[in-house]
């Protein structure tokens, strides 16, 4: 296990530095100039020239690429135009303010918003597709395919901006969706996350649910499933300790699949709720051409991604001696 | 005459499909005495694996619509509540499939999966399951048992985890053993060890076995009494000397002259069964191998396509066809 | 080439045969890497699936390839219809090697080189015509036989059997057997010269397979086709092939004519593979059949046993077993052409005997 570990973490870092070549390399290709947001709208040629210097723009590219990443280590000071301490994602000119210290300021948001949304959608999804499953063909499996057929249809600032009409303004049987730090009021935190848990886990809750169903109808089809049933197994202990088993493989791995998705959805459920996470975070700074703070959110994206595939793949080993002993 | 142990009357099981109603067995009768092994012959389709899941319980209720009477030692199975059939399976009545690596959990220790058994039809410790599987383990030939007590099934090999399916079917003394083709996945030198060993471990503890196998070789050298089946029904029943020695239904011919043999001589050209097997949905009314049947001129044409024949004699070595005796023997000649 | 027995050199160069045999195999072998490690993926073995073996087969006639799961019977005929590449050794076939010949080099030897397989379901793609599936070699190979493509397309189903008529079906609409015959229609569109036959007919039914190979049968003696018929069934085997080959984790250990093969098996395997076939016995004076039971399965391909690869399962092992390889050489007292690779051969005439060797079952 040790040793899958350490070869899946070098892995990760060589595909981290790759992920940052290929994102910076990029970001110069497009048509906004760094230099003239660090110098403000009024921008006299001679401060612009300034400017750039001190951003390290009159560098050649390579050595501007390896500059940034010696940055993350060592930190970086531009010129006179801000100090950036390790590690230093890049200055923001935007926010007047180092990338990394708005990336940790806003990362406690879309984290409560995505492993919560995540514990509801896995929760009820798998929940709702093993009753599913053990109802084939009965109503509450055909309830169940219709109810996941539909979530599975919907789409987040739609069911977002309905659920904010009638569940917050007019009915008020919500708080309005907002972000409390978990330390300072468990509760208020709660609270201030449900409805965006919620809108954010419909369409992965269809999707887990006919997931789910569909393995465990594969799984209690498996010969070793009769055999249990063969050997005098009661039927609870059939599906719980055998079935259940393969179904939860299938699920941990499209689990891994799943983050990007994810993620993705949180951006769109911040945008929808105005909560200020990592997601708002990167849609601004397109707007605002900010590329430091843009790369940083590709990259943090991107490493959540990676740790939690190695998480994933652990796992899968721990569920399947088959994947552990070879 | 006490009654025998498994006695299986007119058994018949339909599955409702969207193509139709499917007749996979159809008032099949047959009786196993405890210590001697029925052989189930058959081919893909023939009802004989629908059969023996059926004498477990093991078809989804929903789907399938079984009738007739299996009696256990005296107890009705049909319509025997789930408690009950879970109380039998594993502890009175085991089986072992085909497939020995899809058949084993991936997810458990061999050791585990055996103890489990015991466990749960003795109320045994933890501790003590285990050393019952270590001992079963041992009994089937498994060497270092307590080593691979703790192996999970992909560590096995073929033969190694069919001995542990044997192994885990009759931890709990079974008075009968179903065996599905226990050994067509496994090569011919396992094939036989396997066979071998189901053959002693009979002789110690006295079990029933029925074996169900497409393999008339097999029948041959594992089988007191052989049950020929076709198309859900059974066709010839008898001793093995008798159903593989002087065979009687047109069905049981071809079978045996369609199989290469290492004994025959070899320019003995093989003489299929001519056409294939009927679709279950649409079972030909009358004797349901007619169409494919060489003497249906002989035994009457009306009669093998009317009435659908039943085993005669009632006892001993039967078969369900038209022809009468001497003209099967003339045949046979 | 390897060393040179007494009598006999390893290739079967039966002398008396027919003058070039079609299909010549000599010190073939194929590796497949096992890969692992640490950090970074590598090569950290090889399956020796065939480990240098030498055979040959003449027109028109069937060479038999028997042995159980693992022992590389099907990656020999994949290897014959260059569906693999060889990691070292000949394939000559009408005298030319094409052990590595290109794509183009391989355009011609395609059409006369066929492949027929076990499963007749995954074999026939699904979404095509039975009329399609059996037209398609003909289209890939830019074949127009006099008449037309339909109508050799029809004529083939017909010579295997199937209506003409079922031209527009799908595979789903056949059963088992139906479906072989589709393949081997497919098989026999280019006028092949040999057929590598992988498990032809142990999926199917037992009145079924008998019809399959009949038809093989037909079809070998009215067209000439040459045969590599891989099977695992023993008696299957005899029924069809003038010569037998039996194989044994990468080698070949025993190679002959049917009849002296079956009759004075020399190598302890295959008396252990023949005497463990069920057989029907019906003849009460033949109650006691011989029995040899080998005791445990295969080793892995990946770490062979030294010398001789069956000495772990035989009972006639000794110190010479494992340190040197016994090669496959013509024994005194056998037929011409009747090869075996052992050190200490059975007796040429085998005498019924029950002998238990596994250590489990004693």
């Amino acid at each position: 296990m040790l040793r899958f570990l350490t070869r899946r973490a070098l892995g990760a870092v060589v595909t981290l530095v790759v992920i940052s070549a290929v994102t910076f390399f990029l970001f110069f290709a497009v048509p906004a100039d760094p230099a003239r947001l660090a110098c403000g709208k009024v921008c006299p040629p001679e401060l612009l020239e300034q400017a750039r210097h001190n951003l390290g723009l009159d560098q050649p590219l390579f050595a501007q690429f390896t500059a940034w990443l010696a940055g993350i280590f060592v930190g970086r000071d531009y010129g006179g135009l801000g100090h950036c301490p390790a590690p230093c994602l890049g200055y923001s000119f935007v926010n007047k303010a180092p990338v990394f210290e708005t990336i940790l300021d806003r990362l406690p948001v879309t984290v409560s918003l995505t492993v919560g949304a995540a514990l509801v959608f896995l929760l009820f999804g798998v929940a709702t597709g093993i009753i599913a499953a053990l109802n084939q063909g009965r109503p509450l499996d055909k309830i169940a395919s219709v109810s996941s057929l539909i979530g599975f249809s919907l789409q987040i600032y739609f069911v977002g901006t309905l659920a904010l009409y009638f569940l917050v303004y007019q009915n008020q049987i919500l708080t309005r969706p907002q972000y409390r730090p978990f330390t300072e009021d468990p509760l208020a935190w709660a609270a201030g996350l449900a409805l965006p848990w919620v809108v954010l886990s419909i369409i992965f809750t269809a999707n887990y649910t006919r997931m789910t169903r569909s393995t465990m109808v594969e799984q209690l089809g498996e010969d070793y499933v009769r055999t249990a049933r063969a050997k005098g197994m009661k039927g609870r202990s059939v599906v719980m300790r055998f079935a259940l088993r393969g179904t939860l493989t299938t699920v941990i791995t499209i689990f891994g699949v799943d983050l990007g998705a994810l993620i993705g959805g949180a951006i769109i459920t911040e945008t929808t709720f105005g909560l200020q996470g990592l997601g708002r975070l990167s849609i601004n700074a397109v707007t605002d051409s900010d590329l430091p703070v843009l790369m940083a959110t590709v990259l943090v994206a991107a490493g959540a991604i990676i740790v939690f595939n190695i998480i994933v793949d652990a796992l899968y080993a721990f569920i399947d001696p088959r994947v552990r002993l070879s | 005459m006490s009654t025998p142990f498994l006695s299986v009357r007119d058994l018949t099981v339909d599955f409702h499909t969207e193509d139709g109603v499917v007749h996979a067995v159809d008032g099949l009768s047959f009786d196993v005495e405890k210590g001697t092994t029925l052989g189930i012959v058959g081919e893909s389709g023939s009802g004989k694996s629908v059969t023996n899941l059926a004498v477990l319980g093991l078809h989804n209720p929903e789907t399938a619509k079984i009738s007739g009477e299996i009696r256990l030692d005296g107890e009705e199975l049909i319509g025997a509540p789930r408690s009950t059939m879970e109380r039998l399976r594993g502890n009175k009545v085991a089986m072992i499939f085909q497939d020995p690596l899809t058949s084993l959990s991936p997810y458990h220790t061999i050791g585990r999966q055996i103890g489990e058994v015991f466990r749960r039809h003795t109320g045994a410790s933890r501790a003590a399951s285990r050393d019952r599987a270590i001992e079963m383990l041992t009994r089937v030939g498994i060497p270092q048992p307590k080593v691979r007590v703790d192996d999970y099934p992909h560590q096995f090999s073929g033969g190694m985890r069919q001995r542990a399916m044997i192994a885990m079917a009759l931890v709990c003394d079974p008075d009968l053993l179903i065996a599905d083709e226990p050994t067509t996945a496994l090569d011919v030198t396992v094939q036989a060890q396997i066979l071998d060993l189901l053959r002693d471990l009979q002789e110690q503890t006295g079990t029933a076995i029925i074996m169900i196998t497409h393999d008339l070789g097999v029948v041959s050298g594992t089988a007191h009494e052989v049950l020929v089946m076709y198309a859900g029904r059974a066709v010839e029943r008898g001793t093995v000397r008798e159903v593989l020695g002087e065979p009687r239904h047109p069905y049981t011919w071809g079978l045996l002259a369609s199989m290469p043999r290492l004994s025959a001589p070899v320019d003995v050209p093989l003489l299929p069964v001519r056409g294939t097997p009927p679709s279950l949905i649409n079972v030909p009314p009358g004797c349901p191998f007619h169409p494919r049947c060489d003497y249906t001129d002989l035994a009457g044409p009306e009669l093998c396509r009317g009435e659908r024949p039943e085993l005669s004699p009632h006892r001993g070595h039967g078969d369900a066809c038209y022809l009468t005796l001497a003209q099967k023997q003339e045949i046979t000649r | 080439m390897k060393e040179t027995g007494p009598a006999e050199t390893g290739t079967g160069s039966a002398a008396g045969r027919a003058a070039e045999p079609l299909l010549e195999l000599s010190g073939l072998e194929k590796h497949f890497p096992v890969m692992g490690g640490f950090v970074f993926r590598r090569q950290v073995g090889r399956v020796h699936a065939v480990d240098g073996i030498d055979l040959t087969v003449h027109a028109g006639q069937t060479l038999g390839l028997v042995g159980e799961s693992g022992c590389g019977k099907s990656t020999t005929g994949r290897l014959v219809a260059r569906l693999l590449e060889p990691t070292a050794g000949a394939i000559r076939y009408g005298g030319r090697d094409i052990a590595h010949a290109s794509r183009r080099e391989l355009k011609p030897i395609r059409s006369e080189i066929q492949m027929i397989f076990q499963d007749p379901y995954s074999s026939l793609n699904p979404r095509h015509t039975v009329g399609g599936i059996v037209r398609g070699p003909m289209e890939v190979n830019g074949i127009d036989p006099p008449g037309g493509r339909d109508r050799r397309v029809r004529e083939l189903l017909e010579i295997v059997g199937l209506n003409p008529e079922h031209y527009n079906r799908f595979p789903h609409e056949f059963s088992g057997g139906q479906r072989q015959r589709i393949g081997v229609a497919r098989a026999l569109a280019l006028n092949p010269k040999l057929i590598v036959a992988d498990e032809p007919v142990s999926a199917l039914d037992v009145s079924i397979q008998a019809q399959v190979v009949n038809l093989l049968q037909e079809l070998q003696r009215e067209l000439g086709i040459a045969f590599l018929f891989i099977a695992h069934d023993l008696a299957v085997v005899r029924h069809f092939s003038q010569r037998v080959a039996v194989m044994y984790l990468g080698k070949i250990v025993e190679v002959a004519d049917r009849d002296s093969l079956y009759r004075r098996p020399r190598h302890p395997y295959t008396h252990a593979l023949l005497s463990a076939v069920p057989e029907v016995e019906t003849d009460p004076a033949v109650e006691s059949r011989e029995r040899i039971r080998l005791a445990g399965d295969v080793p892995s391909p990946i770490d062979p046993p030294s010398g001789c690869r069956f000495r772990t399962r035989c009972w006639k092992a000794q110190d010479k077993c494992a340190a040197e390889e016994p090669p496959l050489v013509r024994l005194a007292g056998n037929r011409e052409g009747h090869l075996t690779a052992c050190h200490f051969p059975e007796a040429p005439t085998v005498h019924g005997e029950d002998v238990v060797l596994d250590p489990a079952l004693a």
